[in-house]
């Protein structure tokens, strides 16, 4: 049951909620992936620029926890400004053909961010907050998920602590975030010494402003807006309420049930395809250092007949 | 140990604005009183944000100010240094929101008690010679507050070294301090709590009429004592 709705929710998240595998790397430039959204307008390919998507739910579907205002103001105008003024910004300059999470990525220009980053950052944190909760959400997640909370945060208790505090603690504007965290060392010619299933758990991070964990090559399995703007129609200064109904009422655990599973999915592909390299790489590197002696053999030949 | 909080009390000044001292000459802050009515700066902002930005939101900053501060108390005479460093941030955050409110309610004077009075003497002077003209000014540090990324302030301050006034922002509730020798003469309140249940999304609206309430009086007088 919880199997089949992963396997359904996983396709439709796969397209647009995680980085394009192999981004980092790929230092030679504009290889990325396109996005999928073109459309054919007689003979013309138009690029549709980025748009705001409705939220999986009706506006009023999260009352009384989340109030149909709230949602009208934090989707109808944040969510659209920011997806209206990233189109703006990005215009004709070679951002406009890219999905989100490469633009996201891009802008952030390692740590110098560019100036379309809040806002292609903060179009993204918006849809995978909204696919973040559902009505009647909340309770405690599924069989793996569960599994793997309690092994990496002790208990699911633990976890919700811990989650909790995240998103109470960071200061002013922000989101918490749980991800999945593979772990690999990513400098140059670093390697882990001693590769386990162990590396890749599941961690609380908090951000600051429009940042996300994609910057630090984490996977997103689920978001809580703690902006100001995300609960104080309904809860005022009380920001720890809100993230209490949040976690009780909200979280929508098969979305991070499904986000898990494409997760642990992309980091294994991407691991077949870094040894991949290496191998291709370490193959070179033999090569070069000892060339064939075909051909010394074929010099030799040529110089004989000469 | 009573005559030592006497002593601090009378030398600091601080008596009336609501510091207390605790056990061992540890002071504690209090929330300062507004000095008008909740109600007093409609329609610009509603009795219903001052009301919950002050008694909530800045009683929360001092709340916490003050627990850092026993913290930092309890590490210093452990010498527990990490203890020491780890308190740094909640000590800037609240202690930086304490420091910002107790501004921010200064600059702002109900209408009716001069509130959105142009300043006049060596403060209008000022402005109109480094910004060309209190519109000017006025803009300016509108558009820098409305494209302040997240929570934070945009202020007038006096930089003490050039003598000339400036135009900053700060994150979150760092003070204008942390940016260098400047003296805040005019904070305002750019995080949503600020602004939103009256407001919401429209952040520049907000920023157009709290012109109407601000007190130049108060910055003006800033302006005198610092450049004295």
């Amino acid at each position: 049951m919880v199997a089949a709705a992963a396997a359904t929710a996983a396709n439709p998240l796969a397209c647009s909620l995680f980085p394009s595998k192999g981004l980092r790397g790929t230092a030679s430039g504009l290889q990325w992936t396109k996005r999928q959204c073109t459309r054919k307008t007689g003979p013309l390919t138009v690029t549709a620029k980025f748009e705001l998507k409705p939220p999986p739910y009706p506006m009023d579907a999260l009352e009384p926890h989340m109030s149909k205002e709230t949602f009208e103001y934090h989707w109808g105008k944040h969510h659209r400004a920011y997806v209206n003024n990233l189109n703006k910004q990005i215009e004709g300059t070679g951002l406009d053909d890219m999905s989100l999470d490469d633009v996201v990525l891009v802008t952030y220009n390692k740590g110098d961010p560019l100036p379309a980053f809040n806002n292609a950052a903060q179009a993204w944190n918006h849809d995978f907050f909204w696919e973040s909760m559902k009505p009647g959400g909340g309770g405690k997640p599924p069989g793996e998920l569960l599994q793997l909370i309690e092994r990496d945060f002790g208990s699911f208790d633990e976890f919700v602590q811990e989650f909790k505090s995240a998103a109470a603690t960071q200061f002013g504007s922000g989101w918490a975030w749980l991800v999945y965290k593979a772990n690999r060392l990513d400098v140059g010619n670093a390697e882990n010494p001693c590769p386990s299933e162990e590396d890749k758990k599941l961690v609380v991070v908090k951000s600051p402003n429009a940042v996300n964990p994609l910057i630090w090559d984490y996977y997103p399995l689920l978001t809580i807006d703690v902006w100001e703007h995300a609960y104080y129609l309904d809860f005022q200064n009380r920001r720890p309420d809100y993230i209490s109904t949040f976690m009780e009422k909200l979280v929508s655990w098969d979305a991070v049930s499904a986000r898990l599973e494409v997760a642990k999915a992309r980091a294994a592909e991407r691991e077949i395809e870094e040894a991949r390299k290496k191998k291709e790489e370490e193959e070179k590197n033999f090569t070069d250092k000892n060339p064939p002696e075909i051909f010394i053999d074929g010099v030799a030949d040529d110089s004989e007949s000469d | 140990m009573a005559l030592r909080s006497l002593v601090s009390r009378k030398t600091l000044g601080l008596a009336s604005s609501g510091l207390k001292l605790q056990f061992r000459g540890l002071q504690t802050f209090s929330l300062p009183d507004l000095p008008y009515d909740y109600g007093a700066l409609e329609p610009a902002i509603s009795g219903e944000i001052m009301q919950l930005h002050h008694q909530k939101h800045h009683q929360t900053y001092i709340t916490n100010y003050n627990k850092a501060l026993e913290q930092l108390h309890h590490a210093m005479e452990k010498g527990d240094s990490s203890a020491v460093v780890k308190l740094q941030s909640a000590i800037k955050f609240n202690g930086g929101g304490h420091v910002n409110h107790s501004i921010f309610w200064k600059n702002l004077a109900p209408a009716r008690e001069g509130g959105g009075e142009p300043p006049h003497g060596n403060l209008g002077w000022a402005i109109d010679e480094d910004f060309g003209s209190l519109e000017s000014l006025i803009q300016k540090m509108s558009a820098e507050g409305a494209a302040v990324q997240g929570s934070g302030w945009v202020w007038l301050g006096l930089d003490k070294e050039s003598k000339k006034l400036v135009i900053e922002t700060t994150a979150n509730q760092d003070p204008l301090v942390t940016l260098g020798p400047l003296v805040p003469l005019l904070g305002i309140d750019v995080w949503e709590h600020a602004y939103y249940l009256q407001y919401k999304n429209v952040r520049p609206d907000y920023l157009k009429n709290i012109w109407k309430v601000v007190n130049w009086k108060y910055a003006g007088e800033v302006y005198d004592k610092e450049r004295a």
